[in-house]
């Protein structure tokens, strides 16, 4: 009995990681962009889903083998994204927050009726680049798709870990971010960063939702959730920490599956599938209330 | 000595504020030159107009070259700008501000080479290059910005009130650092500040501005000999 509530447990422990994985790449996007634009981008999520359906139009329609699509997808994202910032972000950048954010919010429309205009709603099947295996690892069951998911999660979090602490452009980006005027004083393009920016958040985005399609299929609305946990993750771990970004979505990940883990053997058994998207926005507004700057986060200092 | 810079007939504003009128003046290569003048003056601005981070009509020709606007352009002519209250990346490490100061260059080893040359200058640089800007005293971020600015090889060094908060010895230190650079390495510098006493000391020669016009020009032995000039425009 304990034995087989142990193995339960680690095994939520692992698709809790890999879940949580996923909401760290989507939370790292959002706070990359409120660093630098300052605004939470409402249509993150449905970038990565337009990235997903491309990745899919190009395995399903095209006949590119699973690999060669993914990296094919990051490179469209990334430059996807580099667009929006020129284009549509770029113009309204100086004006209120407010007007950026219902720009992202417009953004976020748009793109959610281009993807049913261009592949119905109809959901579709992305296939997984890991099998569904599963494996037996001393009594814990976990599959091939949670581990996989785990890896490219944290590699990708790892490349931009590099990018940003060993790189000239990651040097100027981080520059760019914090202190503008101060950047362009020393020769960087800030707009220019900016906009390299908003690239790598939907390249990271369109990585989550690839991750995201095979376990809850490919449909347009499939990020809607996932943002909303990636909202939590980046709130938790402080809007504009990286690190925090990581932390926050591998701990909310966890933290609902120890949830169902326990609801199973008696404890919270109120608690089920249907309440985890509100105990996400529970989360949120727990720590809005208790800890506004997340667990990583500076505290705002207003000087007057 | 070569002319390196010339502002010919420069006006600046900031909307509708007209913050400088008719400003003509020039920087020869080697010279440290101060731009003095009581607050609202137009120094600042001055600065601003030739890093191109206020809008500007008028010519500024860096080495016979009209300067575009903008100051990525600015700053990869060779004008390093150090503005009013320390121009560091709090956020950042003291070997990172230093590394963005090179920014402009090519990459190549130089850049490490250049950070241990200005260790020379600023031996603490070298033991603290890990530690984050924001936690170093005001005196040592005003150090680190000079040093960032030196990180570009800068044709020209823009000093925006670099005394502003900082201890009397402090502001002797600095200006002991920059006359040594001008010295040893024919760096050359427009500086503005509040101070007069101390920038008349630090220059070979000044200019006063007033209400956005060059009210005053002369070596600054002369402006200091000058008890009218001293009374009248400088306040000491």
């Amino acid at each position: 009995m304990v034995a087989a509530a142990f193995s339960d447990f680690m095994q939520q422990v692992v698709s809790g990681l890999a879940s949580g994985g996923i909401y760290a790449l989507l939370a790292l996007a959002l706070v990359i962009i409120h660093r630098s634009t300052g605004v939470i981008n409402f249509a993150q999520g449905e970038m990565a889903t337009l990235s997903t359906y491309i990745a899919w139009a190009l395995i399903a329609h095209h006949g590119w083998r699973y690999w060669p699509a993914f990296v094919g997808t990051l490179v469209f994202s990334f430059v996807g994204g580099v667009g929006i910032h020129r284009v549509v972000i770029r113009p309204v950048e100086r004006g209120s927050v407010l007007r950026i954010v219902i720009v992202t919010i417009g953004l976020l429309v748009a793109i959610n009726g281009f993807v049913v205009w261009e592949w119905s709603g109809e959901p579709q099947q992305l296939q997984s680049p890991f099998g569904t295996e599963t494996y037996d690892i001393g009594g814990v069951i976990v599959a091939a798709q949670d581990i996989g998911t785990i890896a490219v999660a944290l590699g990708i979090v790892l490349l931009l870990w590099g990018l940003f602490q060993f790189t000239k452009v990651g040097l100027a980006l981080r520059a760019a971010a914090v202190n503008p005027e101060e950047a362009r004083l020393v020769g960087v393009r800030v707009t220019w960063m900016l906009a390299l920016g908003w690239g790598l958040a939907a390249l990271l985005g369109a990585v989550a939702g690839m991750l995201t399609a095979p376990t809850v299929g490919l449909d347009p609305n499939m990020m809607a959730a996932v943002l909303i946990y990636a909202f939590a993750a980046a709130v938790l771990g402080g809007i504009d920490s990286p690190i925090g970004a990581v932390v926050g979505g591998l701990l909310i990940g966890v933290l609902l599956n120890m949830l169902s883990f326990l609801s199973q053997y008696g404890a919270f058994d109120w608690f089920t599938e249907e309440l985890r998207l509100p105990m996400a926005l529970l989360i949120i507004l727990g720590v809005l209330l208790v800890r506004p700057q997340g667990i990583f986060g500076k505290p705002e200092v207003k000087r007057v | 000595m070569r002319t390196l810079l010339e502002l010919d007939g420069v006006a600046a504003r900031y909307g509708p504020v007209q913050a400088l009128h008719d400003v003509s003046l020039v920087v020869r290569e080697g010279e440290v030159v101060a731009v003095l003048g009581a607050n609202g003056a137009g120094k600042t601005t001055t600065l601003r107009a030739i890093s191109g981070t206020v809008s500007r009509s008028g010519a500024i020709e860096l080495d016979g070259k009209q300067l575009k606007g903008g100051p990525e352009s600015a700053a990869k002519a060779g004008v390093a700008h150090v503005p009013e209250g320390r121009g560091t990346f709090v956020d950042l490490t003291v070997t990172e501000n230093l590394k963005l100061g090179a920014y402009t260059r090519r990459r190549d080893g130089s850049v490490r080479a250049d950070i241990a040359r200005i260790a020379e200058y600023f031996p603490w640089m070298a033991e603290r290059g890990g530690q984050r800007a924001g936690t170093l005293s005001g005196g040592e971020q005003q150090m680190l910005a000079l040093g960032r600015a030196l990180m570009s090889r800068p044709r020209l060094l823009l000093l925006d009130e670099p005394s502003l908060g900082l201890a009397p010895m402090i502001v002797r230190e600095f200006f002991r650092i920059v006359r040594k650079l001008n010295e040893e390495e024919g760096l050359t510098v427009l500086v503005v500040e509040q101070d007069a006493r101390i920038a008349l000391r630090a220059s070979q020669r000044a200019y006063v501005l007033e209400v956005g016009r060059v009210a005053l020009t002369g070596t600054s032995d002369e402006l200091q000999g000058d008890e009218s000039v001293r009374r009248s425009y400088l306040g000491y």
